[in-house]
């Protein structure tokens, strides 16, 4: 620690700081452009200058490290003076279109100006423009006003990994540009426009729609990935008009994703579903709540009467709240239904009854950040869980060493130590050859079960990297926990934490992965798994919040199960033709903007969250209509006159983090087979694709990573099909589809990549196994 | 020929032959590779041989006269990366001497260049030479090829433990990157931007490791100091301001071209060598060290000896040595307008200051010359400097505002004709005949 003075006002801060970490220590503000704290300094904009004793000229508070002794005046004549002229020079080519401008009442250099700036300027000659760019659907340009703080340069450069903009030029034409015929497609693009500290980046969707004093604010949980990022969801009118992230250092951080921050954009999309609907002798009619409801509890009562609860099959989107959760499950139960289940797109249910806790990250979020040997197993990291990406994006700039196993070699934009890449089949001996490696190098014994396993020279690499370190972890991907063999890549992982003397853990897929179990949305006894109730078809299903076809392993097989079945009552806030097609009943819910509850995220972090608007149209959130579908059914234990009285009775009050948080199990058998026998698939999620609401957002769906699905294939694969890229393929096992060829240098032989989560793959049924592929 | 005229030769006693003593055995035979060879086969320390430039009081020739052996003694000894770096990136208006000294005497900066690794312990070196001087690139390339070939460089040089190579690298004519943290970026493949200081060079370099940058005339001094030890080369000079100094002399003198003089030489006696001025007309102001210098009227540069000290104290910088004479025929104005446009053109952009100030700058210099100048326009000018000056990363904003403040403070009432009178004060027929290009008269 150093000891210093700033404004008379002495402090002690640790050595290295700068001059304005100490000041902010103190809560002294020196105004600043260019300088962010999660960005490496560039001392550019110059609006830090202070006086600095002993110091000749002023010096950039951002850059200036402390010096014990040190005595900082930061707002002494020669500081203002010098803060005062450039601000001079940064409004002398600024076209001051604050009124037009969709900055305005929020902007940096609006705010300064008015402590800074003169209120005429000297300027008299003419001002530069600079002709605005196509950054694509998300963000929108006016390079006139850009004061060249390379903030956004910085950001795409440092944080997302991959430098899609840089400056152009130099001197007075310099100007912020991509490149030439690229727009910026990183999955985090967006926070570029919170970091511009003027009008040049502004988000393209918001874009002249609303001015930021008219918009109310409601602090809000992201409803998509498993960190459940903090947000600002900012409302005009009962309308959600724009999403800002809320900083928490130990979540999101700072930052959004793309999907977090223009998501909202589907929550105005015409196909919101705002009326009760009941289908009756094929056609659609909208009713009032009451017929609705009574419907449907009449028809879930027959069902159950006639057939057995069994014959009724509950599916949550993982997306669900907790309330919603607790209450379907209860319902289902209620109806003497075990058959209820929140994991759509899993496909391995054996490691159920085995579980010694509900499976989690296995650490806090903020602790990834201070792993220093990582194997991330079965994962699209990138695409998946983006914030986490950055996290160990900064870590291996800082030596950690990270490394990858998995079925597809995606570019993570971070510095990887080693990569194991291989066809789905085999990643469960891959796992299992890296775990013997480890036990080799630790000198210890491995499971009994992995004694004919032989580690190569991938293996060793990946073991030898994560046992030369002090805090390693394994993490398990959406691909993992979607793989058929998902029980025994957690149980590996698990044993190779354990010889680690690490973690391990699941990286959630969905806001509420860690939820669905708390609020006991999973089979017990002879309840059926989702896979399984689809695959066996039911009498009656009920589904909340989720589009079984897309959202579940199967699509294919869950359209045919909900098809066939004599009764599906389906809460959702979106209505689709599918929808239209195998539902009894439809009832409107509110999407998370609209409602109140709970996400417990990956880290087992509970976020409760209050409506930011009103329900749209007859819309009501899906708790209430829960609680009135089980007092229609006259069900006990439905008497709940808030969602936080339904969160009270899961969690036993409010915790900050869920109970029971353990990834062990005891007797699950390892399954290191891997004969496939024929073209394997590796399906993705992509990010745009991954949930209703995302689906909906047209911004999003004009971005970079909302291309059509391709068949995905390496050059050997299609040079072996004798197809180039762009040809078109037939694919699929019964039904196919015909898809382009693409070339996708990183995939392992003999296997292709379609991604799942959209119509167009809709028809190759599961998410894994073996796909023909042949020439169109 | 090469060199017009000399006192004390060292820098230049290669550049008789012109074109024709570049080469490695012309070097050799001017006694060249000698001090190296004596350092490595005497296994001098490196704190003797650093001690050794200390006591010549050699003073970085690029510009900013900052003393080259403390410069040295800065790199830390025990990191086990280190560069050599010598700026030949020569674009300050009005200087040429780099280019001549590794045209005619490629070897001199090679030799010095291959010492101050040993100095520092430094085994790899780049000379980052300006892009729009390419054949003496090509020069070098060649030169780098001798010495390689003769065991100068590469691994155990002359039998010995050291191993030091040495690489050329030519910019693309961009100002900026003469700055040394620019010149370190471009060469790393960036942009050319300064960076923030500090961390320093010595400290963190190229490639982030420690590294030493010289001009090259500071290298082409090294074995010359050498040779006649540390003491001497100071004796040439005056104290505190050591040996011998090119300096480039362009402008309305009647032979214009590099000078090698020691220092504390009279400006007469350097006007003198240069022929006098051109037509016998009258000395109006000098530039002293290259454009950003301030300019100095002539009563003042006439009482000055060309060292870093007396020009100091006349209020302008000895520079890079790049004098540029100006004789009565000159429009002041026109000179600042043009010297203007060249840091608003080289801007990098980075800095707010620099980046919107020198625009500004030229914008009034150029309404002031073309006849829409306002009375308020001189203040408006003085003020734009102040701030400007200290107030950016690199001292490019300070070199843009030296000339304008300097232009107006010497030469105020001049400036003040052009906005009363819409014109200039120098008659344009003077003016076309002062420039040599025209003949008095001829419209």
């Amino acid at each position: 620690m150093v000891e210093i003075e700033i404004d008379g006002k002495t402090l002690q801060v640790a050595e290295g700081s700068t001059i304005i970490e100490a000041a902010h220590q103190l809560g002294t503000y020196i105004p600043h452009f260019c300088y962010h704290k999660k960005l490496s300094i560039a001392a550019n904009c110059r609006m830090c200058l202070v006086q600095v004793e002993k110091a000749p000229k002023p010096m950039p508070a951002c850059a200036t490290p402390v010096a014990n002794g040190m005595k900082v005046f930061t707002h002494s004549d020669l500081a203002v003076k010098a803060q005062k002229a450039v601000m001079e020079f940064l409004l002398i080519n600024h076209p001051l279109d604050c009124p037009i401008c969709d900055q305005g009442g929020e902007c940096q250099l609006q705010d300064l100006a008015v402590g800074y700036g003169e209120s005429a300027s000297k300027y008299e000659e003419e001002k530069r423009v600079v002709p605005d760019k196509d950054l694509g659907p998300l963000v929108s340009t006016d390079m006139t006003r850009c004061i060249n703080c390379t903030r956004c340069i910085r950001f795409t450069a440092e944080i997302a990994g991959f430098m899609e903009l840089g400056q152009s030029y130099r001197g007075e034409r310099a100007e912020v540009m991509p490149f030439i015929g690229k727009t910026v497609d990183t999955e985090l693009s967006g926070n570029i426009i919170d970091l511009c500290p003027v009008g040049a980046l502004t988000s393209k969707p918001f874009r002249f729609s609303a001015r930021t004093w008219e918009l109310s604010r409601r602090k809000s949980v992201s409803p998509h990935d498993g960190l459940g990022s903090n947000l600002i969801v900012q409302t005009k009118h009962d309308k959600v008009m724009r999403v800002l992230p809320l900083e928490n250092e130990d979540i999101n951080e700072c930052w959004l994703t793309d999907k977090e921050r223009f998501s909202y954009q589907g929550l105005n999309s015409p196909e919101r579903l705002t009326k009760p609907m009941v289908k009756q002798g094929g056609e659609w009619k909208e009713v009032d709540w009451s017929v609705a409801l009574d419907y449907a509890a009449h028809a879930l009562r027959d069902v159950a009467k006639t057939h057995g609860g069994a014959a009724i099959g509950g599916l949550l989107s993982p997306h669900a709240t907790l309330e919603e959760m607790y209450l379907a499950q209860k319902l289902m139960r209620g109806l003497g239904s075990e058959n209820i289940d929140f994991r759509l797109r899993q496909s391995d249910f054996s490691a159920d009854g085995k579980r010694k806790g509900t499976p989690w990250l296995g650490m806090k979020i903020d602790d990834i950040s201070r792993l220093d040997r990582v194997l991330v197993v079965g994962s699209f990291l990138r695409k998946d869980h983006p914030l986490i990406a950055q996290r160990l994006r900064q870590s291996a700039k800082k030596g950690a060493q990270i490394s990858v196993l998995h079925s597809a070699d995606d570019d993570l934009l971070i510095k990887l130590q080693a990569r194991a890449i291989a066809a789905p089949s085999q990643l469960p001996a891959q796992l299992a050859e890296i775990v013997k490696a480890v036990a080799e190098l630790k000198g210890v014994a491995a499971d009994a079960a992995l004694a004919n396993v032989g580690a190569g020279d991938t293996a060793k690499k990946i073991a030898a990297s994560l046992v030369s370190g002090s805090n390693a972890a394994v993490l398990l991907g959406n691909f993992a926990q979607q793989h058929p063999q998902a029980a025994t890549l957690s149980a590996l992982a698990q044993q190779l934490a354990g010889l680690l003397g690490g973690k391990s853990g699941f990286l959630g897929e969905a806001a509420n992965s860690v939820g669905g179990y708390v609020a006991k949305a999973v089979p017990s006894g002879a309840g059926l798994s989702a896979a399984a109730m689809l695959k066996d078809p039911r009498q009656a299903y009920v589904v909340v919040g989720a589009e079984a076809e897309l959202d579940c392993a199967d699509g294919a097989q869950a359209l045919a199960a909900l098809r066939k079945a004599a009764v599906t009552v389906v809460l959702s806030s979106f209505k689709s033709q599918a929808m239209l097609d195998y539902a009894a009943v439809l009832l409107p819910v509110s999407p998370f903007s609209e409602t109140s509850g709970t996400f417990v995220n990956t880290e087992g972090r509970v976020q409760s969250f209050y409506a930011a608007a009103k329900p749209l149209g007859e819309t009501r959130p899906a708790w209430k209509v829960l609680r009135v579908l089980g007092n229609l059914l006259e069900l006990n234990g439905f008497d709940f006159n808030s969602s936080e009285d339904v969160r009270a009775e899961v969690l036993g009050g409010q915790p900050e983090f869920v109970a029971g948080l353990d990834n062990g199990s005891d007797g699950v058998k390892l399954n290191l087979a891997s004969s496939a026998g024929g073209i394997e698939r590796v399906a993705d999620v992509p990010i745009h694709f991954a949930d209703p609401l995302v689906r909906r957002s047209l911004p999003l769906q004009h971005a970079a990573d909302s291309a059509t699905p391709a068949a995905r294939l390496n050059a050997e694969m299609l040079a072996k099909l004798g197809v180039a890229a762009g040809d078109k393929l037939k694919v699929g096992a019964g039904d196919t589809v015909i898809l382009a060829a693409q070339l996708e240098a990183g995939l392992p032989d003999g296997v292709v990549r379609v991604a799942a989560a959209h119509a167009a793959t809709l028809a190759l049924g599961p998410m894994s196994g073996v796909l023909s592929v042949e020439k169109a | 020929m090469a060199l017009i005229d000399t006192i004390n030769p060292l820098l230049t006693t290669g550049w008789s032959k012109g074109d024709d003593g570049w080469s490695l055995k012309d070097y050799e035979a001017r006694g060249g590779y000698k001090q190296l060879r004596r350092v490595l086969e005497s296994k001098m320390t490196q704190d003797d041989l650093i001690a050794e430039v200390k006591k010549s009081v050699l003073r970085g020739r690029g510009g900013a006269g900052f003393p080259t052996g403390l410069k040295w003694s800065f790199m830390p000894k025990a990191a086990p990366e280190k560069y050599v770096v010598c700026n030949t990136d020569e674009g300050e208006p009005g200087t040429f001497k780099d280019r001549d000294l590794l045209r005619f005497d490629p070897h001199s900066t090679i030799e010095g260049m291959i010492i101050a690794g040993y100095a520092v312990g430094a085994k790899l070196g780049y000379n980052y030479i300006h892009g729009e001087i390419f054949e003496i690139y090509q020069r070098f390339e060649a030169a780098l090829d001798q010495a390689r070939a003769a065991g100068y460089l590469g691994n155990n040089i002359l039998g010995s433990d050291f191993s030091f190579d040495l690489f050329a690298h030519h910019g693309w004519g961009a100002y900026i990157c003469g700055e040394e943290t620019g010149l370190l970026e471009s060469i790393e493949g960036k942009k050319g931007q300064p960076r923030y200081k500090p961390p320093f060079p010595a400290n963190f370099g190229l490639y982030g490791k420690p590294t030493t940058i010289n001009n090259t005339e500071t290298f082409a001094a090294i074995p010359f100091i050498l040779g006649m030890g540390g003491e001497a080369y100071l004796n040439l000079g005056k104290p505190n301001n050591g040996g011998t100094k090119l300096f480039s002399i362009s402008g309305h003198v009647n032979r214009p071209g590099n000078y090698e003089v020691p220092m504390g030489t009279p400006f007469a006696k350097l006007l003198e060598m240069a022929g006098g001025m051109r037509g016998g007309r009258k000395l109006k102001a000098v530039i002293p060290g290259g454009s950003s210098a301030p300019v100095l009227p002539a009563d003042v540069i006439m009482d000055c000896t060309m060292d870093y000290d007396s020009i100091a104290k006349a209020g302008s910088m000895l520079g890079s040595g790049a004098v540029i004479v100006m004789d009565e025929t000159v429009c002041m104005v026109k000179a600042l307008e043009r010297l203007a446009y060249f840091y608003f053109e080289e801007s990098c952009g980075q800095c707010t200051p620099c980046r919107e100030g020198s625009g500004w700058l030229y914008r009034v210099v150029h309404r002031i010359e073309h006849g829409e100048g306002r009375p308020e326009d001189l203040d408006l000018l003085n003020r734009v400097t102040d701030n400007m000056m200290g107030k950016t990363i690199c001292a490019l904003a300070d070199a843009a505002a030296f000339p304008v403040r300097s232009f107006i403070k010497h030469f105020q009432s001049e400036f003040e004709y052009h906005i009363n009178n819409k014109k200039c004060l120098v008659d344009p027929d003077v003016q076309r005949a002062g420039s040599g290009f025209f003949k008095a008269g001829a419209a």
